[in-house]
């Protein structure tokens, strides 16, 4: 059963082919079976996932089963679930129950999926690796001695190694991407504003966007069709109908114009990853489409602008931890200064403390306009390369990361080096650009992503050539060792 | 990009996060590192150019001005560090 796409699940559901009881016990067991190896899931819902499933079984049996339902999924542990813990990766909110769904949450549980947990993640989903999640790195499924990627590492692994047939996770600066890439699965990351990010701890708030991961992207759609809404309680969501994203997957690629952005195939990319995506791109070409050699002249500039933006609304956002109210109290705090001081210092990690230190100083008197204002104005610029090029192409197609999954400790060091990781990923986000990751090669028995990069509110036709690409290919389909 | 000691201090505490003496100079080290990495921003010419602030230029939108939420307070209490008679209990600020 765990082979089966979410399509697929759903049809054997409603025609009684299995229950979502038997699928869930299924899904439970792999958890407890093969995620000692991986790490990828920090806590399990077993009674609720149950409960949960033997509801759904009931109302299939009734006949009115919405579209998800008795589907089991994961959710990342950044959106908030009402009565079981959410704790971002971070000590400071490992004693942390919500008592409230976030929307996304309520969206999958009105579509009747069922959540079987929760899953790791780089703490407050700042890192590229995992590595700096309160709970330990998860370890990529293709070679454990290998990262998964980040932030939403712990989602990309379990989709990977078919602990659930899809999860939901969310992208600062490619925390979906880049992660479904090295783990050989498709991830997208929807436009700003599509996905309600009520009830998702912030991070950047005005780069945070929510999305779903799968193995396909026909499973990609049927998520992202549940989990897009609008939501009054987001005053960034954008009022727009929510189309079906199903609906355009088997149009054909023909007469598709891709732009092939000559920055992203510059040096630091990998060779063996370069040959993988020119061999997806040509065989796109193969399916009927153009491609065109574009330019983003600022690519280069999404780095430093995004770590200045990102660190910046985190200090921010990140200030209501405090010890008061939620979260991680330091003992015996002397004094109210005391106990602010020792909680942050004691609750949060050294990734995250860094980023509040620089986004706390790129925002201080005097220096606002040079770092903040400055990254705005940058902001803009790569803005406007995409602009310029969605004027001659309809989608932008390349490497999702430069290389395939790192050692452990690989990048340990030097923040800028993990920084680096996401080149090709983090100028969507400035510009606030639907993008997505499927797979498209190996090299050291390692997955490669291919990213497509869309206009703004054309996930349907990212959906569409991604669909396309996997009708042609089986990258998609392949499983690590000892997991099929 | 180098950073000084008093500087990592002064952030230290607009920040609210406790410094240890000892990883003072790593920590320096570290963020100059990210500064160096920022700084490329400084050689760009940017006259003339707006702010970004939402990709599609949205503005905050009006709501009537009606009661929406309930009024969860016991919810909201119950995973307080410390709480008594309805209100949040920290450590003495007044002597």
């Amino acid at each position: 059963m765990h082979n089966l796409t979410i399509a697929e699940l759903v049809k054997g559901l409603q025609s009684k082919e299995f229950t979502s009881v038997e699928l869930t016990q299924h899904f439970l067991d792999r958890i407890a079976n093969l995620d000692p190896a991986y790490n990828a899931v920090i806590t399990v819902t077993t009674e609720q996932a149950l409960q949960a499933a033997a509801a759904a079984d009931q109302r299939l049996a009734d006949g009115n089963a919405p579209d998800l339902c008795g589907v089991p999924i994961l959710h990342k542990d950044i959106f908030c679930t009402d009565g079981v813990r959410t704790s971002c990766g971070s000590k400071m909110l490992d004693n942390f129950i919500p008592p409230y769904n976030a929307t996304v949450v309520e969206n999958f549980e009105k579509a009747g999926a069922v959540v079987l947990g929760k899953t790791n993640m780089d703490e407050f989903a700042m890192g590229s690796s995992n590595e700096t999640s309160f709970y330990g790195a998860v370890k990529n499924p293709w070679a454990t001695d290998s990262v998964p990627g980040g932030s939403s590492g712990g989602s990309a692994a379990a989709v990977a190694a078919r602990l659930a047939p899809g999860a939901t996770a969310t992208d600062t600066g490619g925390s979906i991407r880049q992660p479904a890439a090295l783990c050989g699965i498709s991830g997208i990351k929807p436009t700003y504003g599509r996905v309600s990010r009520w009830g998702m701890i912030a991070f950047a708030s005005s780069l945070d966007q929510g999305g779903p991961m799968a193995r396909t992207a026909e499973d990609c759609a049927l998520l992202l069709n549940c989990m897009a809404s609008y939501d009054d309680k987001d005053s960034t969501c954008i009022d727009r109908e929510v189309p079906d994203y199903t609906a355009n997957l088997n149009r054909s690629v023909k007469g598709l114009r891709i732009g092939v952005p000559k920055e992203y195939f510059s040096e630091g990319l990998h060779p063996g990853t370069e040959e993988a995506v020119r061999a997806a791109l040509a065989k796109l070409q193969e399916q009927g489409a153009e491609l065109v050699e574009i330019s983003l002249p600022n690519s280069a500039l999404s780095v430093p602008a995004y770590y200045v933006i990102a660190p910046a609304e985190a200090s921010a956002n990140l200030s209501r931890f405090d010890g008061a109210r939620y979260g991680y109290r330091c003992e015996n705090p002397k004094d109210l200064e005391d106990m602010y001081c020792r909680s942050r210092a004691e609750g949060f990690g050294e990734e995250v403390q860094r980023r509040i230190l620089i986004g706390t100083y790129c925002l201080s008197a005097g220096y606002y306009d040079a770092y903040y204002g400055k990254s705005q104005q940058v902001r803009q610029l790569i803005q406007q390369d995409f602009v310029s090029a969605f004027e001659n192409v309809d989608l932008i197609m390349g490497p999702t990361c430069p290389s395939p999954a790192f050692k452990f400790g690989a990048k340990g060091d030097d923040p800028v080096a993990m920084y680096l990781e996401d080149i090709y990923t983090i100028a969507t986000n400035l510009a606030g650009l639907p993008g997505m990751s499927i797979p498209c090669g190996m090299v050291e028995g390692k997955p490669v992503g291919l990213q497509i990069i869309g206009n703004y509110f054309d996930e349907a036709g990212i959906l569409n050539a991604a669909h396309q690409y996997q009708q042609a290919s089986d990258w998609h389909t392949q499983a690590p060792e000892g997991i099929a | 990009m180098s950073i000084e000691r008093s500087e990592i201090e002064k952030l230290a505490t607009l920040s609210r996060i406790a410094i240890n003496e000892e990883t003072i100079s790593e920590v320096a080290q570290r963020l100059g590192s990210v500064l160096e990495l920022v700084d490329q921003l400084q050689a760009v010419n940017t006259d003339g150019v707006e702010a970004m602030s939402h990709p599609m230029q949205a503005t905050q939108r009006l709501r009537e001005d009606e009661v929406t939420e309930l009024n969860r307070r016991e919810a909201l209490q119950a995973i307080a560090p410390e709480t008594e008679d309805g209100l949040f209990l920290v450590p003495k600020v007044i002597e």
